[in-house]
């Protein structure tokens, strides 16, 4: 153990996150649901999951570029080892702390009960030496599969993943082998948790199988990587990415498909964010305004009911009139930021978001909008040959919400090297240079919150035509933030980013008001979304599935001020660097 | 590197009149109007014998002061850190929830056990204390852990970190203190009482607030303009490769600048305590935007500035709802107040982006 430090700070922090983990009532709350019969419920995994992790980076060593990580099983399991004991220790002595002061008055989830679900239920001595053993087991574990030769570590992590995968969307596996019955009795109890049989199955299947096709897989992602956009390689991919689409929603079950078409929603939002976000690098904190304003304008337009002002419209012929007014709050909102510096426009978009809520919720508008009360009996949308599809037949619905997803991105993918669409890179990468060789940003921007507002409305006609009554309380700032955050961990200005993103986000841990497929995380949502938007932005700014540009351009900073420093202030490879771009 | 941008865009701009700006004069002219409408509306329902009493009037204007004095002392953590690292630090409204959620806690142990009401001013320095030191603690924390190592970044990277924070920790200390909102006892002993100022009851908490307002203010602006750290920070401010050239530790200034915006934070807290009282765990949010909002009416970056960028504020939310929007026949005006305060951000930045005061800001946010 050659860097103790390191070791030492790997092995408290993880202590220090579990006991956090523990204090906010999350391992409690969480321990509702078993992933694994009997032992490992979704409790246990996110307790032991932070320690897992951290042995294994400890075991790994501090990130270094000028020394390849070593992998050592003895080694690895030392390290492992002394970081689950530290962890282990902080974790029970914060444990014994709460058992001893019993704090619940004032912290409502420091209670006996999370006692009991950190300590499994065996009390206070005992407990406390099982959380250490079982840090110190599991880091331990972590540590010394870096012994494992590379083929097989990948293999591990391909079992792990898979396996948590099943235990994970246990509904959308049950809902595809809905036609086989025994299979789904055989892999999962009636409340659906994953046997241990199966379990050791699937990760073995999973082994073997990343063993057998690893290297095929990587050449062929290489081969995707390099291939050019139009090249016949990446259409099959994007026309079998769209069969799948296609194909998917008719062997989902009802609830996986209420899911999807919040997916679809967020997909269309991030669409829409990432050409303003993404590609012309305003950041807009009060995306949401636009996505009210379709929400209400449909409402207003399409409602049938007896209160307020309605036209009873055709879903369809409101839809038009929808995007102009989103277009004319696009322009409302952009002009007055155009000069401001971008910040200020992130605080003063946030602003817009707020009081377009403000001013819905207000008694002064109540006789348009309903305040609090909202508009009531919005009708589904009118499809030839099914009549009125609403909220209540996701089924369909979600085909009506995917024909606009496909149009946003198609518009997305065209606008991106288009004139605009080359005058938005410009003014990102340097709005004064951009403007001095006759970039008009002006209209550049202008068009950017104009497309990406009317991509909102879109977003907002369909959810109001789902939902059928639309709240001030679905419009409020979580939903940018949201936004934002799928935006960014799929990588700023990449499409299949944002669809990435929102199927993992919303799909998974569910949107502001909608839960996902874990529902046990929604009173955490909010706190994992930050967490999450941190760590992307420190570790991963580029997103998940970055764009080459945007990465560039990111990367080209760091690039540049190493080569700052390491010339002593000359910027000759800065040069080299953009005239290969 | 940074001398790129300034003089052309003066020069370019004064002699082109293009339809943006056209517009921009369309929005600044319509404000006024309305607000002149307003005006005279309200004056005219005044005159008639409506409205609230000279009374109520006063009653209405010192809240709103005292108010806009708390948002200028949060202001100050987002003003010096922009005027340092040029980025807004979204969170910094969470900093300040921190304190008063932990001196929450602190108070109804004091309370209970009758400490509260036989030590006033004990408890009340307790209180403060432990909102300084737990909103400092976060400061510090946030900037180890987030910031630090994103200072070369591109500017609006730090911006989006802190917003992750931000939610972070609102929900981290929900998960911790409870959803559900929680009440400060009243103030303890005599403190509450009125006092006469000028012939005027005014209630006591107010007079604290205002006192310890000013005289925080005081102490900071002697802290930054004679102190050799004050004076690292404005060096860091101005340019941290020269000033950490000149042997200054710049990390350590940072962190000083993040511990003083933190410090100021908690000095509000003891405020909302006395004067809001109730505390939950997204409290910190909107006081953290109408406090940007102060800075920067102020003049981001300048001290003074963003305790008057404050008072100014609160008084136009406090005030104009009733003064503008009430004369233009809108209903239920009280519930429009942050709204108004959104649109003052809005409007300053129209009117006058540098704010009342001018900025001071380092050569490298210039651009």
């Amino acid at each position: 153990m050659k860097d103790f430090p390191y070791v030492r700070m790997m092995g408290l922090s993880a202590g220090v996150s579990m006991s956090f983990v523990g204090a906010i009532g999350m391992v409690e709350s969480f321990n509702s649901r078993t992933l694994i019969e009997p032992f490992l419920s979704l409790g246990t995994f996110t307790l032991y999951g932070i320690v897992f992790v951290a042995g294994y980076a400890a075991a790994r060593g501090r990130p270094n570029p000028l020394e390849p990580p070593v992998h050592d099983a003895k080694a690895g399991l030392a390290t492992g080892l002394v970081v689950g004991l530290l962890a282990g220790v902080t974790t029970a002595l914060f444990v014994l702390l709460i058992d001893v002061l019993d704090p619940s008055e004032h912290f409502p989830n420091m209670r006996p009960a999370m006692v009991d679900a950190m300590t499994f239920d065996l009390g206070v001595p005992t407990g406390l030496l099982v959380i250490i053993a079982i840090s110190a087991g599991v880091a331990g574990f972590a540590g010394a599969l870096h012994g494992l030769s590379e083929r097989n570590r990948r293999g591990a992590s391909a079992a792990i993943l898979t396996i948590l995968a099943f235990a994970f969307f246990e509904q959308v596996v049950a809902d595809i082998l809905d036609f086989a019955d025994f299979v789904v009795d055989f892999l999962y109890t009636p409340t659906g948790a994953l046997q241990p049989w199966s379990a050791v199955i699937v990760g073995a299947l999973a082994w073997w199988l990343a063993l057998r096709y690893q290297g095929r897989l990587t050449e062929f992602s290489e081969r995707v990587r390099e291939s050019e956009p139009k090249s016949r390689l990446r259409r099959t991919l994007i026309l079998s990415g769209i069969a799948l689409a296609i194909i998917l929603p008719m062997v989902l079950g009802l609830i996986v498909n209420e899911l999807l078409v919040n997916v679809a929603l967020f997909i269309l939002m991030g669409l829409g964010l990432n050409i303003v976000v993404g590609y012309a690098g305003l950041l807009d904190l009060g995306y949401v305004a636009f996505f009210a304003v379709g929400a209400y304008g449909t409402a207003v337009l399409t409602s049938t009911s007896d209160t307020g002002v309605n036209f009873g419209l055709n879903w369809w012929l409101a839809l038009p009139i929808v995007m102009v007014l989103a277009a004319i709050a696009g322009l409302l909102v952009g002009t007055p930021v155009i000069r401001m510096r971008g910040d200020y426009l992130a605080i003063v978009t946030l602003g817009f978001g707020e009081i377009v809520r403000i001013l819905l919720l207000s008694d002064w508008l109540t006789p348009l909008f309903g305040g609090a009360q909202g508009i009531r009996r919005i009708p589904g949308i009118p499809v030839p040959f099914k009549g009125e599809v609403g909220g209540t037949e996701p089924q369909l619905f979600i085909y009506v919400t995917m024909i606009f997803v496909a149009a946003a991105a198609y518009i997305s993918y065209r606008s991106q090297n288009s004139r605009v669409g080359r005058a938005w890179a410009a003014m990102r990468e340097d709005e004064d240079v951009a403007e001095a060789i006759g970039v008009g940003t002006v209209r550049a921007k202008l068009l950017a919150f104009i497309s990406g507002a009317m991509i909102a409305s879109f977003a907002g006609a369909l959810f109001s035509a789902k939902v059928g009554t639309v709240f001030t309380n679905s419009f409020d700032v979580f939903v940018s933030i949201i936004i934002l955050v799928i935006v960014i961990v799929g990588g700023m200005g990449s499409i299949p980013g944002v669809i990435v993103g929102a199927v993992v986000l919303i799909g998974v841990l569910g949107g502001p008001k909608q839960p996902g497929l874990l529902q046990e995380f929604s009173e955490y949502k909010l706190l994992i979304y930050g967490a999450i938007l941190v760590f992307m932005m420190l570790k991963r700014p580029e997103g998940l599935i970055p764009s080459v540009r945007r990465s560039r351009e990111l990367h080209h900073e760091e690039l540049s001020q190493d080569a700052w420093l390491d010339k002593g202030g000359s910027f000759a490879d800065d040069e080299q660097e953009s005239a290969e771009v | 590197v940074t001398a790129t941008t300034t003089p052309r865009k003066a020069s370019s701009r004064r002699f082109r009149f293009n339809w943006v700006d056209g517009f921009l004069w369309f929005i600044r002219i319509t404000a006024l109007i309305i607000i002149a409408v307003g005006l005279t509306g309200s004056i005219q329902k005044f005159a008639g014998g409506e409205g609230p009493t000279l009374e109520g009037w006063r009653e209405l204007v010192i809240s709103s002061i005292t108010t806009g004095f708390m948002y200028g002392l949060i202001a100050l953590g987002y003003s010096m850190v922009y005027g340092v690292l040029g980025f807004i630090n979204f969170a910094h409204g969470e900093v300040f929830m921190s304190g008063i959620m932990v001196g929450v806690v602190m108070s109804s142990i004091m309370f209970e056990s009758g400490f509260w009401d036989a030590n006033p001013w004990l408890s009340l320095a307790i209180i403060l204390l432990v909102a300084m030191l737990v909103s400092v603690g976060i400061a510090i924390l946030a900037e180890r852990i987030a910031y630090r190592s994103l200072r070369g970044a591109p500017r609006l990277i730090p911006l989006i970190t802190s917003i992750g924070v931000s939610f972070f920790l609102q929900y981290a200390f929900a998960g911790l203190f409870g959803v559900q909102a929680r009440t400060y006892p009243p103030a303890p002993g005599n403190i509450g009482d009125d006092i006469i100022i000028f012939g005027i009851p005014v209630a006591g908490t107010k007079v604290l607030v205002i006192g310890v307002a000013l005289a925080t203010m005081v102490v900071l602006w002697l802290f930054v303009t004679r102190t050799k750290t004050g004076r690292a920070m404005r060096a860091v401010a101005e340019d941290k490769e020269i000033a950490g050239l000149m042997g200054i530790n710049v990390d350590r200034t940072i962190v000083t600048t993040f511990a003083l915006g933190g410090a100021m934070a908690g000095v509000a807290g003891l405020m909302w305590a006395l004067l809001f009282r109730v505390v939950e765990f997204s409290s910190g949010f909107l006081p953290g935007i109408k406090a940007f909002t102060a800075a920067v009416l102020g003049g981001i970056g300048n001290i003074p500035g963003a305790l008057l960028g404050g008072v100014v504020l609160g008084l136009f939310e406090g005030v104009g709802p009733l003064l503008i929007l009430d004369g233009l026949g809108i209903p239920a005006v009280s519930q429009l107040k942050n709204a108004v305060g959104f649109a003052a951000l809005v409007l300053v930045l129209l009117f006058r982006p540098t704010g009342l005061l001018g900025e001071q800001l380092g050569s490298e946010d210039r651009a």
